[in-house]
């Protein structure tokens, strides 16, 4: 440990209100290494990244940059500073060429030209426009335009991820190049092939805490994994187990076969059977989003099939899976309420939807069945004139009450129970296993993977935009869970039998 | 001490006020209307009589007929400025169709453009997604365009004003202004649709979220088209009604009730930016701009001055009235 460390942060705190989004972060990265910063979802990984790269400010410690403290008050200051991110999203601006883009940024063209071609795209022209080029390309020019710089530290979140193979291995080749003249590398990924591949160190965060560095070794992923979970592997009461696998007979309730659609999903294949609540695990960003959004009929998929009780069908609208009887649950409670409107007319909103209900409302059946959902769920109605007067967990509560009234058969649950508190949760985990008792089917995607065994029948966990496992209930834990999400197989989690969550 | 107390009663006065004017949105409208009359009895006693209220009701109505409009286009975040247009083309149609044909088919060909541009704008706005300001400009620009070019060609015939017309805009009954007779109807209408149908909720519906009501499978071009088709019906009969009320047809007949049937529905508590508001807070909101104008008319201002104070008044009322009503 004689060099000194070309970045040292430590005690990062960041609180946000009451809200602590991170607790006590450090991060140490030497000279000339490729350093990976790992953490489940809400860790606070992006946390930190925005922090070092002077997006947010902290609230509390001390970040050195080969010793010294320099301001990191601005994304400006941050490059100044040595600091150089590559975000997951390109950032281009799509309407100007890329020479005016360079110039936007004062990035200097001889080297980024160099760059570009020794990341294997030989033949670009400045004079394109950024839109007019593929999703990869950009993601290459950002990496190129980052290294022209010629940062101290330079972050890279999901660089790797929309790349072709034959292009990320160029990144991977120059990044290591990179490092080899002392500068160093801080590289955000969710896979743990290209993380042994280039990485020499990681440092893992659990709940706003910097928990442990390890070396990179061969065998590294189960202590790492295990470093993600700590001691929170304890059991949870696996609630379903109850459903017969034979009960239900004749076509599945929703059937997908290959399914791709927007940049993210590759090809999903899985089914839904008649009361069945199956859950959806994923990392951020694998393709759960456009999953969902297809099987809603919010996006068309550009590939695969979907079929409803065994008979294919093509969704343009949200209308048209709705006339199947297929519901969405979006997370983003803004997304599915009327907040200005009462409780019962955000709840009666389906009815009205189709070209014949346009009439008269019929008000005594609709008042029927508002307040029987309103009854199942416990919805506190005092503030109910507006829903924006309701907490987060009673407006949670109505877009599902939606549904109920609604009498869908299939319910597309996206994250239901982020942010609210853990009673309304309980009682979502008991109002979804009523609906599977009654033979209706529930798809959950969830980010909290304890919810699984509290509320699924089976995970289908997806990597990459595709189906990687399908793990029944019984071994669904987090940490079952947590490997199959990053990709590692069942097997290998299986030997190392060690539960005993040891702390580093 | 003193804290506990004040923490035992039910809550500050203030709030309560704010509480029940945000449950009765109505009553501070009413309230100002009574003043502005009380005023204008002040200024000039005896004004206020039988005659006066006949006479400002029969001007109020196309002026809430054309914000009816305004009102169920503001609800969806939109707004409709061709009604002018319509109502103009509608009246002027009728009165150049009038001189050959019965009334009732003189009527349903001055509404044929009415339905056009309703068509026109829905499509516009509902499918291809165009600001509903910029389209319904755009519209209402050609409509004004068609009629310049159609007045030529009927320029020889002359113009006719139906009896029937003359009798329903201007005509009394027993004190009575006979336009009621459509506008009872028309408004009661407009307000049941907005509260007791799946479309009235649609409307609200699509203007608070779209993506929700969306993801609820509300389509929404079906939506605006239907809106925008009844908003011009509306305008257009509307057009029928002033062209009784006014009795010259002229290019820019209905001109001038533009922009004050958008401040009617925006006084009366329509929210501009969609999913808030009703019909009946439009009437009164009607009623209250055209008190407005008799009183700045009678105080003998010059026209700029008197511009100048209408714009002013306008401005603060509608501060002050959401300020009132927007518990939050």
């Amino acid at each position: 440990m004689t060099t000194q460390p070309l970045l040292d942060a430590s005690g990062v705190a960041k609180n946000y209100g009451a809200v602590a989004a991170l607790r006590d972060a450090s991060l140490r990265v030497r000279p000339g290494e490729v350093h990976a910063l790992m953490g489940a979802n809400g860790a606070g990984k992006s946390t930190l990244v925005k922090i070092l790269t002077g997006a947010i400010r902290p609230s509390a410690g001390r970040i050195l940059i080969r010793g010294e403290a320099r301001p990191l008050g601005s994304p400006a200051a941050a490059r100044r500073a040595g600091l150089v991110p590559v975000y997951q999203e390109p950032s281009l601006i799509p309407d100007l060429d890329i020479a005016d883009n360079l110039r936007l940024t004062g990035t200097p063209v001889a080297p980024f030209r160099d760059w570009v071609r020794a990341l294997g795209v030989p033949d670009l022209d400045l004079r394109d426009l950024a839109r007019d080029l593929p999703l990869a390309v950009l993601r290459v020019l950002d990496l190129a335009r980052a290294l022209s710089l010629e940062p101290d530290v330079m972050l890279l979140d999901e660089m790797t991820a929309a790349l072709p193979a034959n292009l990320a291995e160029r990144v991977i080749e120059v990044v290591r190049g990179e490092v080899k003249t002392g500068r160093s590398v801080i590289f955000i990924s969710h896979r743990f092939v290209e993380i042994a591949a280039l990485c020499d160190r990681a440092t893992v965060l659990r709940d706003g805490e910097t928990v442990g560095v390890v070396d990179i070794v061969p065998g590294i992923e189960e202590r790492i994994v295990e470093m993600m979970l700590g001691a929170r592997v304890e059991k949870t009461r696996v609630a379903a187990a109850a459903r017969d696998a034979q009960a239900s007979s004749g076509p599945p309730r929703l059937s997908v076969r290959g399914l791709a659609a927007g940049s993210k999903l590759e090809d999903v294949s899985f089914e839904l059977a008649n009361g069945e609540v199956a859950g959806v695990v994923a990392l951020e960003g694998q393709g759960q989003d456009e999953l969902f959004a297809a099987l809603a009929g919010s996006i068309r998929p550009s590939r695969g099939t979907i079929a409803v009780d065994g008979e294919p069908v093509v969704f343009g609208h949200p209308a048209d899976a709705i006339a199947q009887g297929i519901a969405y649950v979006p997370g983003d409670r803004t997304e599915a309420l009327l907040m200005q409107r009462s409780v019962r007319e955000n709840i009666a909103l389906p009815f009205s939807a189709r070209l014949r209900s346009w009439g008269p409302l019929a008000v005594g059946r609709e008042r029927g069945l508002v307040s029987a959902a309103i009854e199942r769920l416990q919805i506190d109605t005092r503030a109910q004139r507006e829903v924006q007067r309701l907490s987060g967990g009673n407006q949670q509560k109505v877009t599902i009450a939606r549904w109920i009234a609604a009498d869908a058969r299939t319910i597309l649950c996206f994250d239901p129970t982020r942010g609210i508190d853990v009673r309304t949760k309980r009682e979502i985990y008991r109002l979804l296993r009523e609906l599977a008792a009654q033979g209706k089917s529930v798809l959950y995607y969830t980010s909290e993977l304890e919810e699984v065994q509290r509320v699924c029948d089976r995970a289908i966990v997806v990597f990459g935009g595709r189906v990687v496992d399908v793990l029944p209930v019984e071994i669904a834990d987090e940490a079952a869970l947590t490997r199959a999400a990053y990709g590692l197989p069942r097997e290998a989690a299986s030997l190392p039998a060690s539960p005993s969550g040891a702390t580093p | 001490m003193t804290d506990t107390a004040t923490l035992d009663r039910p809550a500050p006065l203030g709030r309560r006020i704010r509480r029940f004017m945000s449950d009765q949105p109505l009553v501070p409208l009413i309230v100002l209307l009574v003043i502005l009359v009380g005023v204008l009895e002040f200024l000039r006693p005896g004004i206020v009589n039988e005659r006066w209220i006949a006479n400002t009701v029969k001007f109020a109505i196309p002026l809430a007929m054309l914000a009816a409009c305004q009102t169920m286009t503001m609800l969806t975040g939109g707004i409709d400025l061709s009604v002018s247009t319509v109502a103009t083309m509608a009246a002027f149609f009728m009165a150049a169709q009038s001189v050959a044909l019965d009334p009732v088919s003189a009527g349903a060909i001055a509404l044929l453009p009415a339905l056009l541009i309703g068509i026109a704008n829905g499509i516009g706005v509902g499918v291809f997604r165009v600001h509903p300001l910029i389209m319904t400009l755009g519209t209402s620009l050609v409509g004004i365009g068609c009629l310049q070019v159609y007045q030529r060609t009927v320029i020889a015939s002359g113009a006719r004003v139906p009896d029937g017309l003359t009798w329903l805009g201007t005509g009394l009954t027993g004190g009575v202004p006979n336009a009621l007779l459509l506008f009872i109807p028309v408004a009661a209408f407009v307000i049941l649709m907005l509260r007791f149908t799946g479309f009235g909720r649609l409307l609200y519906a699509v203007g608070d979220n779209e993506r929700a009501a969306r993801l609820s499978g509300v389509q929404y071009w079906r939506v605006i088209l239907a809106l925008y088709v009844l908003s011009a019906l509306i305008a257009g009969i509307t057009g029928l009604l002033y062209l009784g009320l006014i009795r010259t047809p002229s290019l820019s007949l209905a001109d001038p009730l533009m922009l004050p049937s958008v401040a009617a529905a925006v006084i009366g508590g329509t929210s501009i930016f969609g999913g808030r508001g009703g019909y009946a807070g439009t009437i009164v909101g009607a009623l209250i701009l055209t008190v407005l104008t008799t009183l700045l008319r009678l105080l003998q201002l010059p026209e700029g001055a008197r511009l100048i104070l209408f714009g002013a008044i306008v401005l603060l009322v509608t501060a002050a009235y959401l300020r009132l009503v927007d518990d939050r």
